[in-house]
């Protein structure tokens, strides 16, 4: 219960650090960005102007402190004021959300189990012919940058072969329906920047994965488990591969840091419009409030997923719990 | 690999702490012989000493001036242009090229930087412990997870855009993954005998982390730098062909930039962009093929199996 209580601990204080560095940025750094991008939202509501006023900290003659709880209070309430376009950045966050949501998380979760999977059995026939290729292959492929995945399934699969659309999540001009048509084309817009996230991301499973099981598979309570004469597969699963898993769990909330990145650059590739899109959309038109915003989403995204996989290595592994 | 490795070869960084503390010339002959003999290692080499010496004479390799705009524009490759020129007539070979150079530099300084910058942190954290510990755990945490690339591209819509931004901003935020295994490692070497003995000794704590810590974690601080390489290399390039590095520098992240907002795959001048793409990959490549073969050398556990190992009895 301690380590659970330790872990929420972190949970809040990331979050607020994150909250705070994000208060402080545009107070610390040279340059009045803030000040041009006010000068651009005159005529809108008072009310939000005043809230892009204490998010940047000027024309305010109010004490820091005070504008500093404003500010987490309007982060907290979900009030990050206005976009360039002048649309709430909320709701512009909320329309584009699901489609990073199912991206990463669906990409994520597959890229987990087959790496996962792939790094116990080449772990457990070592040198066999699985482990020979799958592994190698696919470490050099996670070692590439995403984009250049992305670019190269780009030019191959919808340049040069044309099997796949070349940009957006779906056809231009058709409507959002519940039925069959859409749903496919909803995929078929899908699979490379899925596929991109998949590939990149699969290896590091592979390769963590596969170690640890070589290393705990000569652990002598595998032998101890041989020696008692356990089928392969229970050795394999019940001895080996749930204890190898452990660092895969808290690798998990690092990599997904680098999957929720890499999928801005994605997205950008293929030009999804998700959150990550959203983004460099944000850097184009220097809209600050959209991207203050969006870090917020981003670290929080993350955050959730830190406490999950702590949640999941407190519950298998009980060295977790007593330390 | 014809050469059977012997443990003794192999393992030069796992020898008994004693022998790291005093490094000879035998035991680095024998970590040079364990390097030549790893394939992977060697590969990295030759990928990473060809890169080298493009960054340091590219004039060796092309007599055209990068950035001149004196050709035909967006251009497919021909035998005078090999991979196409640019929107503006460059020629994307010597871009290529010339690229190289400050590509490779903000790797090495970023990735040097910060691993600097954990062996402090990490270093310090693990071995004065207690409250000065807690609190440099609590921000290697931290730093840990605060998403890195959404945080650069806030910081650089406030900074001036430019290699000396994107550089300053990966250091800062790129440190934290190796501080907390640096951390871990020197826990696991805080309780060994020889460190006990340094203290009974008298010696001071600068000489402990200096002479018996850190020779003994030489093959993690390796580890570190190339890891922090791997991830530096496409991370740049990624920033840049957002477009948030300076775009009249020449990187190979930028020519990614310029291709793909002149829409290069599409229009027949695919060359123009894949090229620099595959470049940074096989950098990339270069520096993670090293770093896995230092694993291997590292934990002889890892390494390839020759033969294939009986059936456990």
């Amino acid at each position: 219960m301690r380590y659970v209580a330790r872990r929420m601990g972190l949970f809040v204080l990331t979050l607020w650090a994150a909250l705070t560095v994000n208060f402080l940025i545009p107070r610390l750094m040279p340059g009045d960005e803030a000040t041009a991008v006010l000068s651009r939202m005159k005529g809108v509501n008072p009310a939000a102007l005043h809230a892009l006023q204490v998010e940047f900290g000027i024309n305010t003659d109010q004490n820091v402190l005070v504008t500093y709880f404003q500010y987490l209070g309007n982060c907290l309430t979900g009030q990050f004021g206005l976009t360039a376009s002048r649309v709430p950045v909320m709701t512009d966050i909320l329309d584009k959300l699901p489609w990073t949501l199912a991206l990463v998380g669906i990409t994520t979760v597959i890229a987990f189990a087959i790496g996962t999977m792939v790094g116990v059995l080449s772990a457990w026939r070592r040198g066999g012919r699985l482990d020979s290729i799958l592994p190698p292959l696919l470490f050099i492929v996670s070692t590439m940058p995403v984009f250049f995945v992305a670019l190269v399934l780009l030019y191959v699969f919808a340049v040069t072969l044309g099997w796949l659309p070349i940009a957006s999540n779906y056809e231009l001009g058709s409507t959002p329906s519940l039925t069959l048509g859409f749903a496919s084309d909803v995929v078929s817009h899908a699979i490379l920047p899925g596929l991109t996230l998949v590939v990149v991301t699969a290896g590091s499973w592979i390769y963590t994965m596969r170690n640890n099981m070589v290393t705990t598979l000569a652990e002598d309570y595998v032998r101890m488990a041989r020696a008692k004469g356990l089928p392969g597969w229970q050795i394999m699963l019940d001895y080996a591969a749930r204890n190898a898993i452990l660092p895969n769990l808290t690798g998990f909330a690092m990599q997904l840091g680098y999957v929720l990145g890499g999928s801005i650059l994605v997205e950008y590739t293929f030009s999804y419009p998700g959150l990550g899109y959203l983004f460099y959309t944000g850097t184009t038109n220097h809209d600050l409030p959209l991207q203050s915003a969006l870090f917020l989403v981003y670290t929080l995204a993350i955050l959730i997923c830190v406490l999950i996989a702590d949640f999941a290595s407190a519950i298998l592994d009980p060295r977790t719990r007593d330390s | 690999m014809t050469i059977p490795m012997t443990p003794e070869a192999g393992a030069p960084v796992a020898a008994a702490p004693g022998s790291a503390a005093a490094p000879g010339s035998a035991a680095f002959r024998r970590f040079v012989q364990a390097v030549l003999r790893n394939r992977k290692a060697t590969a990295g080499l030759v990928i990473l000493a060809l890169m080298s010496i493009v960054a340091l004479f590219p004039q060796l390799f092309t007599n055209v001036d990068p950035q001149a705009t004196i050709f035909d524009q967006q251009v497919g490759p021909s035998a005078q242009h090999l991979l196409g020129t640019t929107q503006v007539g460059e020629d994307v070979f010597a871009q290529l090229i010339w690229g190289t150079r400050l590509t490779l530099l903000i790797t090495v300084i970023v990735s040097l930087a910060a691993t600097v910058i954990s062996v402090l942190i990490g270093v310090t954290a693990a071995y004065v412990g207690g409250m000065a510990d807690r609190t440099l755990s609590l921000v290697t945490d931290v730093f840990l997870v605060l998403p890195t690339l959404p945080l650069l591209i806030v910081l650089t819509a406030y900074l001036p855009s430019g290699s000396l931004t994107i550089t300053a901003v990966m250091i800062a935020t790129s440190w934290a993954f190796a501080a907390r295994q640096l951390r871990a490692q020197g826990l696991s070497l805080r309780t060994r005998d020889f460190l006990e003995a340094a203290k009974v000794r008298g010696e001071r704590r600068s000489y402990i982390i200096i002479v018996e810590i850190l020779p003994n974690m030489i093959s993690l601080l390796v580890a570190s730098f190339l890891g922090l390489a791997v991830f530096v290399v496409g991370f740049a390039a990624g920033l840049q062909f957002l477009g948030l590095g300076n775009s009249t520098e020449l990187t190979w992240g930028t020519m990614l930039y310029y291709s793909q907002q002149n829409g290069a795959l599409e229009s027949g001048n695919a060359l123009w962009m894949l090229a620099p793409g595959a470049a940074v990959a096989i950098l990339g490549t270069g520096f993670a093929l090293l770093n896995y073969a230092f694993d291997e050398i590292g934990n002889p556990a890892l390494r390839p199996v020759r033969r294939r190992r009986g059936k456990p009895a």
